[in-house]
């Protein structure tokens, strides 16, 4: 596989970049949804934070990665019945950032009965899927709009309860997953279901840069990149050393980001004034003002970052109205204008 | 065939050079001529440029083409053809079951996709393809892999190709998928060449060995690549693969020519050849005044206000050479095209019904499995072959001590070996589940294409009461035809305020009578609610792999808006624009006016609906039948 296009070199669709920081950031955001117009660099964005993130210890041989300093629930069950009598042996290794291609079938992602043990031992084994191998890290689905539906239920269910429990064919495996859900999609092929809407934490918009410097710089860093991948990767080494840098000083910050009570009524009150149902809109508001206040070196929660969070934050939740043809961007936009004036 | 000696004069040296002299009288570029170019640089870097949408129909022009095309290829090159309904096996690849039954471990097989990795793939009747076949070309254009995680697989292989899309559309309705045109440089329509026209290529293979050597050194500058994304805007091509795909090209084109940088000339043509096809708008050209905005739910790329930007912003000589270049190939019925485009855009959303039952054994709910033979397009099921393969192990095993290898058998055997050698490490590893042709289970799929008929009665004053009767009538007559075809049908009924599902779909004939029969009338007419309801409940149907259609029956006088507050104008527009919603849905509709005379209104909003308009003063419960039954496509 080619190196891939560096992460800092991407031009613009800075929201899209910020909300996959924000993601890198605190796993439990509940994904970021990139939807937009085609040739926008989505996937290219995607790719390119796979090869910055920092790595992660993990248990050395765990099939499933697990994490040496969490706590036994999160680990897997292999993990958990050694735990406590020495300590974990543990290696570094590259954050997992899984790709389900389109066309993958169920068994691949959930998890099923080893075909090579059944074939050549006639044995059972659980063989893991795509959900194992992105524990600890981030599932990819381009198109997310077009997988088939009961994958996307079946992948909203572990990415919101962080274990995969899979029951067939006299088998009962239980086992962490907890990943980063990254869908990308253009809705003019497909929308998605409001329900599934719903789920993602973040949900980005991306356009076509309409300006024609930043055109301009696009095409030429393309073309850059593709004549020598390796050279224009070196010469942004360093750029992306220091988003790397950026990622791990903000995990390390974020526990100590304070919210104060004034700023939780803030986000209540966006949330009340748009509409949005349940709570996940708030909840998800909050913790990525927390990423955001970590990445940018805050010690807390202010009006300025919900300000910037609320459209990624809540414009997938609003009620749909057909005849507002503003869009849920602009509607987002201006109940912040009118509640919190800038 | 062509140019195989020496090559002509050069073609590129014929288009207007940069800067000095001012351009002569604008070119004429021959049809033939430029496809015979693009089938050059193509074949210099297939998997670099995407590839060629090839719009002609089967022919001895095409024929031509692809030869030559062929020709200019290595030799060794990978091609393969994808025929239109290629499982999603055959082009990713999978478990190769025979390969797996016989070495008694997973073994996978390449799909086309990997199979051509290096080449060029053939889409057959691209204008047809839609849905996973387009979405795995992509991705493999986008990755240069194919990334598989099939029937107990994980397998990554590269896949960098060329593909040639194969356009047989023969009107505007048909066309390649977007998606994947974007992802393809060229886009060539043969249809205007006769056998006549048709010339010999400008270069010959060597020409082209050499140009892939050269091709990585060759360098554009910043003004050039400036140039090519103003034409990009002034034309309105809103995707950046164009502008990429034109400086691919450029520097293809310099390659082929020997020269270390790219020309102006280079970059005109290959604007050119990349940009014309794809302009939606003229330079320097006002929106079109009539382009009203499409159905608000994809947001249209703001045409005014970025046209103004680029009156300001084009002052570049290159820039403006290009476009009038450019501007000589863009087709004369541009705006024609336009438009219809639009169109376009609206119904092909509603061509995913031919998709569905295309893939019908492959797609919805898993349901069951059956015994049978493996035949294309099957998926086995092999977990449930494993179990059925299961209890039999002992009785063939011994058949197979015994020496006796039914021809039954799926795969042949190995060698047999004494039982217990393999504690001593056996040198051939026997497979110790035996799987026979009587083993496998298929996957079943229920595809759940059932007609969901939805009903929304107008309950309202001005729909008046005797004509309410009638409209019952008509709907309890549909519904005994429904039920004899085991159809859902559901019931939207708006009056007053505010409009109420009264019945979600069901089978019930019974109950959909009572509460037909207790349906009450008067009030105002909120029609954009009542449309509202009625097309959610249409979205939930298509959802779950059902084929909805819209029955209104009103007289299209809306009084009352979406918020339950009166006034015609407002509710009438409403009314228009939720009907517009309908449209671009693609569920099909229907709508019957039930007001005394046909009435304007509710034309009108059958049009907005594109629903088949019937007045029921001459719609008879038969005929009205008859109508349901044709749009339902029974």
């Amino acid at each position: 596989m080619p190196v891939p296009f560096p992460f800092s070199a991407i031009v613009g669709q800075e929201e899209m970049k910020l909300a996959l920081l924000i993601g890198a950031v605190d796993s439990r955001i509940g994904g970021v949804l990139v939807f937009g117009d085609r040739g926008t660099g989505k996937s290219t964005a995607i790719r390119a934070l796979a090869a910055l993130l920092p790595k992660m210890k993990v248990v050395a041989d765990c099939r499933y990665g697990c994490d040496p300093d969490a706590a036994p629930d999160v680990l897997c069950a292999e993990c958990r019945a050694h735990r406590g009598d020495t300590p974990f042996k543990t290696k570094q290794v590259p954050v997992p950032v899984v790709d389900l291609p389109l066309g993958a079938t169920e068994d691949r992602v959930i998890g099923a009965l080893d075909l090579e043990m059944a074939l050549t031992r006639g044995e059972k084994a659980f063989e893991p899927g795509l959900l194992a191998r992105a524990h600890r890290g981030f599932l990819y689905i381009d198109e997310v709009n077009l997988l088939e539906d009961h994958l996307v239920d079946a992948l909203l269910d572990v990415a919101a309860s962080g274990e995969n429990l899979v029951e067939r064919e006299g088998l009962s495996v239980r086992h962490p997953a907890r990943f980063v859900l990254i869908g990308s999609g253009n809705p003019e092929e497909g929308e998605l279901r409001p329900q599934l809407l719903d789920r993602f934490g973040l949900s980005v918009e991306v356009r076509t840069p309409q300006d024609l410097a930043t055109r301009v710089q696009v095409v030429r860093l393309r073309d850059e990149y593709e004549r020598d991948p390796n050279a224009f990767a070196e010469k942004w080494k360093r750029k992306d050393a220091k988003v790397r840098k950026r990622i791990t000083d903000a995990q390390a910050l974020l526990p100590e980001i304070e919210v104060s009570e004034q700023t939780l009524e803030q986000a209540a009150r966006l949330c009340m004034a748009l509409g949005t149902d349940g709570l996940r809109g708030e909840l998800t508001l909050i913790r990525a003002g927390r990423a955001l206040a970590a990445l940018e070196g805050d010690k807390s929660v202010e009006i300025t970052h919900l300000r910037r969070l609320a459209p990624p934050a809540l414009r997938h939740r609003l009620r749909r109205d057909p005849l507002d043809e503003s869009g849920s961007t602009a509607r987002v936009d201006r109940v912040v204008q009118e509640l919190f004036p800038a | 065939m062509a140019g195989m000696s020496a090559p002509p004069a050069n073609p590129l040296a014929k288009s207007p050079m940069g800067g000095s002299a001012p351009p002569p009288a604008p070119p004429r570029y021959h049809p033939w001529d430029d496809a015979a170019l693009i089938a050059t640089l193509f074949a210099v870097d297939p998997s670099g440029v995407g590839g060629v949408c090839l719009r002609a129909l089967p022919g001895p022009v095409r024929d031509q083409w692809l030869a030559d095309t062929r020709e200019l290829l290595p030799p060794d090159m990978h091609r393969r053809k994808i025929p239109l309904h290629v499982t999603d096996g055959r082009l990713l690849g999978g478990l190769d079951l025979t390969a797996t039954l016989r070495a008694g471990r997973p073994v996978a097989e390449h799909g086309l996709l990997a199979e051509a990795h290096g080449g060029v793939v053939e889409l057959a009747m691209a204008e047809r393809v839609r849905g996973s076949p387009v979405s795995y070309l992509c991705a493999a254009l986008d990755t240069g892999e194919v990334v598989l995680e099939r029937d107990g697989i994980a397998l990554r292989s590269p896949a960098r190709l060329g593909v040639i899309a194969l356009d047989e559309g023969s009107n505007e309705d048909e066309q390649v998928a977007d998606a994947l045109v974007d992802r393809l440089a060229f886009l060539v329509d043969l249809s205007p060449i006769g056998v006549r026209d048709m010339g010999d290529l400008p270069y010959a293979v060597a020409d082209i060995v050499a140009a892939r050597e050269r091709l990585p050194q060759v360098t554009i500058s910043e003004a050039q690549v400036n140039a090519i994304c103003e034409t990009a805007l002034a034309l309105g091509i809103h995707s950046l693969r164009a502008s990429l795909h034109a400086v691919r090209v450029a520097r293809i084109a310099a390659a082929l020519d020997g020269d270390p940088e790219v020309t102006d000339g280079q970059v005109n043509l290959a604007a050119r050849l990349v940009m014309a096809p794809r302009a939606t708008q003229l330079p320097s050209m006002e929106p079109p005044p009539d382009q009203e905005p499409p159905p608000p739910e994809p947001p249209p790329p703001d045409q005014d206000g970025e046209s103004d930007a680029n009156q300001e912003q084009r002052n570049d000589p290159l820039a403006d050479q290009i476009l009038d270049a450019t501007k000589a190939t863009i087709p004369q019925d541009l705006l024609e095209r336009l438009r219809l485009g639009q169109m376009r855009r609206a119904k092909v959303r509603s061509t995913g019904k031919s998709g569905q039952v295309q893939q019908a054994n492959m797609r919805g709910r898993p349901a069951g499995v059956r015994r049978g033979e493996l035949r294309p397009g099957d998926r086995l099921n092999l977990i449930e072959t494993l179990r059925a393969a299961a209890p039999w192990q002992r009785v063939r095993r011994a058949e197979r001590e015994r020496g006796l290898t039914p021809d039954r058998l799926a795969v042949p055997l190995p060698a047999p070996v004494k039982r217990g050698g393999r504690k001593k490490a056996a040198p051939v590893v026997m497979p110790r589940i035996e799987v026979r042709k009587d083993d496998f289970r298929i996957q079943k799929y229920k595809h759940r294409s059932e007609t969901t008929a939805v009903f929304v009665v107008d309950a309202s004053g001005s729909s008046a009461l005797h004509r309410l009767g009638e409209a019952k009538g008509a709907v309890e007559l549909l519904l005994a035809d429904c039920y004899v075809r085991r159809d859902r049908v559901a019931l939207v009924a708006f009056r007053g305020k505010m409009a109420e599902l009264l019945l979600p779909p069901t089978r019930s004939l019974v109950r959909t009578k009572r509460c037909l029969a207790d349906l009450p009338g008067g009030g105002g007419t909120p029609l954009a609610s009542g449309i509202e309801v009625g097309l959610a409940l249409a979205d939930a149907v298509k959802r779950r792999g059902g084929t909805p259609l819209l029955v209104l029956l009103t007289d299209g006088r809306a009084n009352v808006a979406r918020n339950g507050e009166g006034g015609r104008p407002k509710a009438t527009e409403e009314a228009l624009i939720v009907a517009r919603l309908v449209r671009a849905a693609g569920v099909a509709a229907m709508v019957v006016d039930t007001s005394n005379h046909p009435h304007p209104q509710a034309k009108a909003l059958a049009e907005a609906m594109d629903a088949t308009y019937m007045p029921l003063p001459h719609a008879d419960a038969g005929r009205l039948n008859a109508a349901v039954k044709a749009k339902a496509g029974l």
